[in-house]
C-alpha cells in the first residue's frame, strides 16, 4: 500500500513537470524567422491565423500589446489614449496586412530613429535585455497575427 | 499675408521654446504643484528632516558631526557649489556626484563605515544638502575636463536598452510634451531630485529613477554609483543648467 502511494506520487510529479513544460512552450512559442520585402512581411508569422476580436482586446490591454499607451485608437470605452504615435483609425485603408505586420514586428526597418519597439524582433538583437526576458519577443507570433487581423479592419 | 506673418511668429515663438529647458513642474497639475510648494504638505520634506537628523548625529564617542564643520543649519556650505554637482575633482578620482561627496566626508572626515550608494541614509543626506540650495540655479560644468565625460553621458542617454529597445532621448527629447496614456512626457529634467514620487510613494534619487526607467524598458539596470549611472547623472543634470533647484520636488 505504502509503495503504491509513493509510486503514484512519483507519477504525479512527472505529470506536473510535463504539464508545466507544455504550458511554458505554448506561452512562449519558439521564435519564427521572418523575411521582409518591399517594406512588408508577406507571410503570417509561423503561418498562424489571427483573430480580430482577440487583437482588439490585446491592443487595449495595458499588460498586453498596450497600443493605446502611444496611439489614439477607435476604442472609445478606454480613456486616455497616448499621442506619441500616429492615430490608428483608418490604418487598414492606408496599409495592407503585410505592411501592418512589418510595422508591428520591427518598425525600425522603416524608421531607424523610431521610439516604437519591435514587438517581434529577433531577441538576440536587444541590448542589455533583463534576465527574465532573455530570448523572448515582446509579443508572441499569435498575438502579432491577432493584432494584424484587427488593424486591417480599421478602414 | 496675415497667414504668413502668423506662421513666422509661430516659428519664432516655438523654436527657442524647444531648446529651453523646462522643469517637470510645468507638466504638473495644480494640486501636485500646491503639494510641492507647501513644506508642510510636501512628503519629500520627511527625507529632508531625516537628513537633518543624520547631519547632526553624534555616535558613541564621536566629537564631530557634519554640523560641526558645516554649521548648525548647513550655513557653512556654499550653495553655489552645491548647484555645481556632479563635479570634476581630480583628487577624488574624477567625476563625483553629490552622494559620493557626502559619502567621502562620512568615511574620511567622520571616520565612519561608508554608506551604500542609493541607501536611504545617503539619499536623505543628499536631499538635505540639495534642499539647502533650493532656488539656486543648476550650474554643472560643461567644459574642460568635463567635456569628454559629458560626451560619454550623452552617448549613454541616446543608447537603446532592453527588450523595448528605447533610449532616454526617445521619450524626453523626441516626444516630450506628448501623452503616454494618461501621463504627459516631461523633458526629464533633474532639477528637483531627489524628489518624492507619488506613484511609488517614496523619495527617489535620480539614479533610482534611472533604474525604474531601465526596468520599464525590460533592460538590466546598472548599479547605483556605477560609472554608467554617474555619467548619465552628469549629462542629465547638465541638461537642467539654468533651471532652479526644487529639491524635494513632487512628481508622479
Amino acid at each position: 500500500m505504502r509503495g503504491r502511494s509513493v509510486r503514484s506520487l512519483l507519477w504525479l510529479g512527472l505529470y506536473a513537470a510535463c504539464a508545466s513544460a507544455l504550458a511554458d512552450a505554448s506561452a512562449q512559442q519558439a521564435y519564427c524567422e521572418w523575411q521582409s520585402a518591399d517594406f512588408a512581411i508577406a507571410s503570417p508569422l509561423c503561418g498562424l491565423d489571427g483573430d480580430p476580436a482577440r487583437g482588439r482586446a490585446l491592443a487595449a490591454d495595458s499588460h498586453g500589446g498596450n497600443c493605446l499607451a502611444c496611439h489614439p485608437m477607435p476604442i472609445d470605452e478606454e480613456p486616455f489614449h497616448g499621442t506619441i504615435g500616429p492615430p490608428l483609425q483608418g490604418i487598414g485603408a492606408r496599409y495592407s496586412a503585410a505592411q501592418i505586420r512589418l510595422r508591428i514586428v520591427d518598425e525600425k526597418q522603416l524608421n531607424p530613429m523610431t521610439i516604437m519597439p519591435g514587438f517581434y524582433r529577433d531577441p538576440a538583437l536587444a541590448n542589455r535585455i533583463a534576465g527574465e526576458f532573455w530570448g523572448k519577443t515582446f509579443l508572441s507570433a499569435q498575438q502579432v497575427e491577432d493584432l494584424v487581423a484587427y488593424l486591417v479592419t480599421l478602414k | 499675408m496675415t497667414r504668413l506673418l502668423a506662421t513666422l511668429m509661430l516659428v519664432t515663438l516655438t523654436l527657442p521654446a524647444q531648446a529651453e529647458p523646462v522643469s517637470g513642474y510645468a507638466f504638473l497639475d495644480d494640486s501636485t504643484r500646491e503639494m510641492q510648494d507647501d513644506d508642510f504638505s510636501n512628503p519629500g520634506m520627511v527625507a529632508v528632516d531625516r537628513g537633518a537628523e543624520l547631519f547632526h548625529e553624534l555616535r558613541d564617542s564621536e566629537v564631530h558631526s557634519c554640523s560641526s564643520c558645516h554649521g548648525e543649519n548647513g550655513e557653512g556650505m556654499d550653495i553655489k557649489a552645491i548647484a555645481r554637482y556632479p563635479v570634476f575633482n581630480a583628487n577624488l578620482g574624477g567625476l563625483v556626484t553629490l552622494q559620493e561627496r557626502v559619502n567621502y566626508c562620512w568615511e574620511i572626515n567622520l571616520d565612519r563605515f561608508p554608506l551604500t550608494p542609493g541607501s536611504s541614509e545617503l539619499i536623505a543626506l543628499e536631499t538635505y544638502v540639495r534642499h539647502l540650495a533650493k532656488g539656486e540655479t543648476v550650474n554643472v560644468q560643461t567644459d574642460g575636463d568635463m567635456a569628454p565625460l559629458l560626451a560619454r553621458g550623452e552617448a549613454l542617454y541616446n543608447t537603446r536598452f532592453g527588450q523595448l529597445d528605447m533610449s532616454c532621448g526617445h521619450c524626453h527629447v523626441q516626444h516630450q510634451g506628448q501623452m503616454l496614456r494618461g501621463q504627459r512626457l516631461s523633458q526629464g529634467q533633474a532639477n528637483g531630485f531627489p524628489e518624492y514620487r507619488l506613484g511609488r510613494g517614496r523619495i527617489t534619487s535620480l539614479q533610482q529613477r534611472l533604474t525604474e526607467c531601465f526596468v520599464s524598458f525590460r533592460a538590466e539596470p546598472f548599479e547605483e554609483g556605477s560609472p554608467e549611472y554617474d555619467l548619465l547623472e552628469l549629462y542629465i543634470m547638465s541638461r537642467a543648467n539654468g533651471l532652479e533647484i526644487e529639491t524635494p520636488a513632487v512628481r508622479f
